[in-house]
C-alpha cells in the first residue's frame, strides 16, 4: 500500500541477514572476550563476520574494525588518523559536500589546532582531482571524500584523486563509503586507500553496525578506550549479532550488486521520465556517474518539505535529501557547494529505489509526484505569492 | 501539537472519534533548535520530541512544519514594536489569527487537503443556520470551564476560519482532560503548565528586546501622580501599565505604572485607585460574525485580559472626522476595570459569545 522510496535513508534489513543474527540474540548469547563455550561460540560468529567483511571488499579480516555505525566509523577514521599522524602533520582534505559526519568531525579538530581545507565541487557536485592536489602542503597528514553523495548520488572521480595524494608520501586517504557500498564496486586490492567506512543499514544489514577499513601498518588512535576489542581500535563488548547481520548482508549487496545495480537503474529512469512531463524539474547531481538508485531533483516554485510531507500523507515516503528534525529551513549544504541558490534548494527532493522497490510502485509514485507537485503549485498561487497564508480576519 | 497535554488530549480525542488525524509541531522561531532544561517550554526541541512521540503513541502522522515567517511577521514583530512604542501586546492572539488559524489553517487546507486545523484550546464553536437567510453561522463560545476558558485569545478568528476549526477540549475541564491523558498512557499527561512566552525561554521579554530587536534602554523620569519626579526608570519598554513590582520608589501608598508615554521618555505613575477606568478606547476591532451586532454600537460583556471579570458596558463606534482614519470604538463600562493596558486585547462577549474585540487604544487617543 504505502511506497517507500527512502531507501538511501535506510533499507529493510534482510531476511538472510535476520536468521543469520537470531541464533546471537539467543542460545550464542556469550561474550566473544570469555574463554567459556558460550564465548567462543560468540566469538567464532565474530570472526566469520569479520572474514566475510573482508573478503567483500577485497580486504583482510584483520583488517575490519566493527563499530556502532557509519557515523563512529567516520569519526574514528578521521580523529583517529589525524591524531595518530599528529607528529608529522595538522592539515585535514575534505570537501564541501561530505556528511555531517565527516564535516562534523573535522570541525571538531579544527578546535584542537588541525588546518582543515574544504574544497568546492563543481556543479554535479564532484571534486575537481587537481584542485584536490594543489591543496595538499607539506603538513597534510589526511584525506577524506565520499565516494558517492547520500543526497545526490554523485560518485567522485576516487582513482584520480588517489593517484594524485599518492605523488605524496605519508598522506592517508579515508573513503566514507556508507552511501556507496553495495551499489559500487570496492575492491581494497586495486583501491590504494587506508581507511574506507561502511553502514550495514544502508545495505540490508541492522542498524547500529558499520564497519572501519583499516589497511594493515596504518597508525590509529583508538577513540573509545577499555578493552582490547577490535585490536584495540574500538572497545567495549561486540555487538555480534550486529556484525553478522552486516556481513551477510555486504556479501549478498556484493554478490548481486551488479543485476541489482541495473534494475535499480531502470526504475530510477522510468521515474525520471514520469516526472519528466511536469515543468520547472531538474534532476541534481551527475548525470552519468552517480549512485544507480538515486533521484534527486529539484522542484522549481515550490518547498521540498511540503511536498514530501504531503506525498507522506499520501502514502509516498522520500526525502528532502537531508535529514533534519527541528524543521529548520536551512538549504541543503550540498546544493548549496553545487552553486544552487537558495530558493531553488528549497525545492529539493530525493527519490532512493531499492531492492524491494517494483514497477508497478515506481508508476504509482510518478502519478503521486506529479499530482502533489501540481496541487502544491495551484495551493501556492491561491495563498499568494510564497506567503502560504489565508487572509486574516476583518 | 504543541508537545503540551490539551493538543496531546484534543488529538486523541478526534482519533477516538474516527477522525483521519495529521499532528503537526509549529517551528516558530529559534528556540527550536536547543534542547531545554526546563520542561516548561512548548517551543523547544523537547516540546517537538514530545509531541512526536504522543503522535507515535496515537499511531498518527507527524510532520514539523516551519512557520517562521508568518511567526516573525505576524507575531514577534508587532511583539517587539508594542514594547518599544510604551503598550503591551498580546502576542498569543496575534499568533491566533495569522500563524494557527492563518499560516498554518491556509497550508492545511490548500497543500494538505485537509477539512480543519484542530488545537487543544478551551473555547467552542457552535453552528446555527439564520433562519431568516438561511446563512450559515459560526459562533465562538467560551469553554465551559471558566477556569480554563482561552476564547479571550480567539476573537480574531471570523467566519471562514471557525467553518474550518475544531476545538475538540471545548467541553471539558482541566481535571478531565488530565484524567483523559493518564487513562491513554499519553506521555505529556503529567507535564506542566506553560506559562512563559513560548519565544521568550527564560521569561523575561527585555532580553528578546534586546537580542531581537537591539533594544537600548534610555532611562527616563518616574512621574508620581502630582507630576512630581519621583526616580528613573530604566527605559519605558521595560515597563507595563498596572506594573508594582521593581519600580524602585516607596511613597508609603503603593504605587502601580499608569502611563507610559514612549515618545516624552516617560513613565507615569498612580495609586491603585488611579488606575480604575471607566471608558477606554479600541483600536482594530474584529468581529466574529464579520462585522459588529449594530453598526453604530452595542451592549456587551468586557473582558480587558485573560481571565479577567467580565463589566458590562456599551461600544460605540467614534464618529471619525478623516473617514481615512483608523476605525476607533469607545468602550464604556457600568463598573471600572482596572488598568486597561494599551495594546493589550479588550473582548466582547454576549452570554458567553465571542462577537469580538480589539486592541485597547493609549488614553487621549
Amino acid at each position: 500500500m504505502a511506497i517507500y522510496l527512502d531507501h538511501a535513508a535506510t533499507t529493510p534489513l534482510r531476511a538472510e541477514a535476520l536468521e543469520a543474527m537470531l541464533p546471537y540474540l539467543t542460545e550464542h548469547f556469550g561474550n566473544p572476550s570469555s574463554p567459556h563455550a558460550e564465548g567462543r561460540r560468540a566469538r567464532a560468529g565474530l570472526d566469520e563476520a569479520h572474514e566475510q567483511v573482508a573478503a567483500a571488499i577485497g580486504a583482510d579480516h584483520r583488517e575490519i574494525v566493527f563499530t556502532s555505525g557509519g557515523t563512529e566509523a567516520i569519526n574514528l577514521a578521521l580523529k583517529g588518523a589525524a591524531w595518530a599522524a599528529k607528529p608529522y602533520g595538522h592539515h585535514v582534505i575534505t570537501t564541501a559536500v561530505e556528511h555531517q559526519a565527516t564535516l562534523n568531525a573535522v570541525h571538531h579538530l579544527e578546535k584542537f589546532g588541525f588546518e582543515i581545507s574544504v574544497l568546492p565541487v563543481d556543479r554535479y557536485g564532484r571534486v575537481d582531482p587537481d584542485e584536490l592536489a594543489g591543496a595538499i602542503t607539506d603538513r597534510t597528514t589526511l584525506v577524506s571524500l565520499a565516494l558517492a553523495n547520500n543526497e545526490v548520488g554523485t560518485i567522485q572521480p576516487l582513482a584520480a584523486v588517489v593517484e594524485r595524494v599518492r605523488h605524496h608520501h605519508r598522506i592517508l586517504i579515508h573513503v566514507d563509503a556508507v552511501q556507496a557500498a553495495g551499489s559500487v564496486a570496492i575492491d581494497l586490492g586495486a583501491l590504494d586507500v587506508d581507511l574506507l567506512s561502511l553502514s550495514a543499514h544502508k545495505f540490508g544489514g541492522p542498524k547500529g553496525t558499520g564497519a572501519l577499513f583499516v589497511r594493515r601498518g596504518t597508525t590509529l588512535l583508538a577513540q573509545v578506550h577499555g578493552g582490547s576489542q577490535e585490536r584495540y581500535r574500538r572497545a567495549g563488548t561486540e555487538n555480534v549479532a550486529g556484525a553478522v547481520g552486516a556481513a551477510v548482508a555486504l556479501r549478498l549487496a556484493v554478490a548481486e550488486r551488479v543485476e541489482t545495480a541495473r534494475r535499480a537503474r531502470r526504475l530510477r529512469e522510468r521515474l525520471r521520465e514520469g516526472l519528466a512531463v511536469l515543468p520547472g524539474v531538474e534532476v541534481t547531481g551527475h548525470p552519468v556517474e552517480r549512485l544507480p538508485g538515486l533521484l534527486s531533483i529539484i522542484v522549481r516554485d515550490a518547498d521540498g518539505a511540503a511536498l514530501q510531507m504531503a506525498l507522506d500523507l499520501d502514502g509516498l515516503a522520500c526525502s528532502t535529501g537531508s535529514a533534519c528534525t527541528t524543521g529548520s529551513t536551512e538549504p541543503s549544504h550540498v546544493l548549496t557547494a553545487m552553486g544552487y541558490p537558495e530558493d531553488e534548494a528549497r525545492g529539493a527532493l530525493r527519490l532512493s529505489i531499492g531492492r524491494p522497490t517494483t514497477e508497478a510502485e515506481i508508476a504509482a509514485a510518478a502519478d503521486l509526484l506529479r499530482a502533489a507537485v501540481e496541487r502544491h503549485r495551484a495551493a501556492a498561487t491561491a495563498l499568494g505569492s510564497g506567503a502560504l497564508s489565508v487572509e486574516m480576519s476583518a | 501539537m504543541s508537545g503540551g497535554v490539551d493538543s496531546s488530549v484534543a488529538a486523541a480525542l478526534l482519533c477516538r472519534q474516527g477522525v483521519d488525524v495529521v499532528g503537526v509541531w509549529m517551528r516558530l522561531h529559534d528556540v527550536a533548535d536547543s534542547y531545554s532544561e526546563s520542561r516548561r517550554s512548548c517551543c523547544s526541541a523537547d516540546a517537538a520530541d514530545d509531541a512526536r512521540r504522543v503522535a507515535g503513541q496515537l499511531g498518527i502522522p507527524f510532520h514539523i512544519l516551519n512557520l517562521e515567517a508568518a511567526f516573525g511577521r505576524g507575531v514577534l514583530e508587532p511583539f517587539l514594536h508594542a514594547y518599544q512604542a510604551g503598550e503591551t501586546p498580546s502576542p498569543c492572539v496575534d499568533c491566533n489569527s495569522t500563524v494557527k488559524f492563518g499560516a498554518l489553517l491556509g497550508q492545511a487546507r490548500h497543500l494538505y487537503g485537509c477539512a480543519a486545523v484542530a488545537t487543544g484550546h478551551y473555547a467552542r464553536v457552535a453552528v446555527s443556520v439564520d433562519a431568516a437567510t438561511g446563512r450559515t453561522r459560526y459562533r465562538l463560545l467560551a469553554a465551559r470551564d471558566p477556569d480554563k476558558d482561552q476564547s479571550y485569545f480567539l476573537y480574531g478568528l471570523g467566519q471562514d476560519q471557525l467553518a474550518h476549526t475544531r476545538f475538540p477540549l471545548g467541553e471539558l475541564t482541566k481535571p478531565e482532560v488530565r484524567g483523559l491523558a493518564h487513562e491513554l498512557g499519553l506521555a505529556t499527561a503529567d507535564k506542566p503548565e506553560s506559562q512563559e512566552i513560548c519565544f521568550v525561554p527564560g521569561g523575561d521579554y527585555r532580553t528578546a528586546l534586546r537580542d531581537r530587536a537591539g533594544w537600548t534602554p534610555l532611562p527616563g523620569p518616574l512621574v508620581d501622580v502630582d507630576g512630581r519626579t519621583v526616580g528613573r526608570h530604566q527605559g519605558t519598554a521595560a515597563y507595563t501599565v498596572g506594573q508594582r513590582q521593581g519600580l524602585g520608589v516607596a511613597l508609603g501608598e503603593p504605587r502601580f505604572v499608569a502611563r507610559i508615554d514612549a515618545a516624552a521618555n516617560l513613565v507615569q505613575l498612580g495609586r491603585r485607585a488611579d488606575l480604575q477606568r471607566r471608558a477606554f478606547a479600541v483600536r482594530d476591532a474584529a468581529f466574529v460574525d464579520g462585522k459588529p451586532p449594530h453598526p453604530s454600537g452595542f451592549t456587551a460583556d468586557v473582558r480587558i485580559r485573560h481571565r479577567a471579570a467580565l463589566v458590562p458596558g456599551r461600544i460605540r463606534r467614534r464618529e471619525a472626522s478623516d473617514p481615512a482614519a483608523p476605525a476607533l470604538w469607545d468602550v464604556e463600562v457600568e463598573e471600572p476595570v482596572w488598568a486597561p493596558a494599551p495594546g493589550q486585547a479588550a473582548v466582547f462577549y454576549a452570554a458567553g459569545e465571542v462577537l469580538g474585540g480589539g486592541r485597547i487604544a493609549p488614553a487621549g487617543a
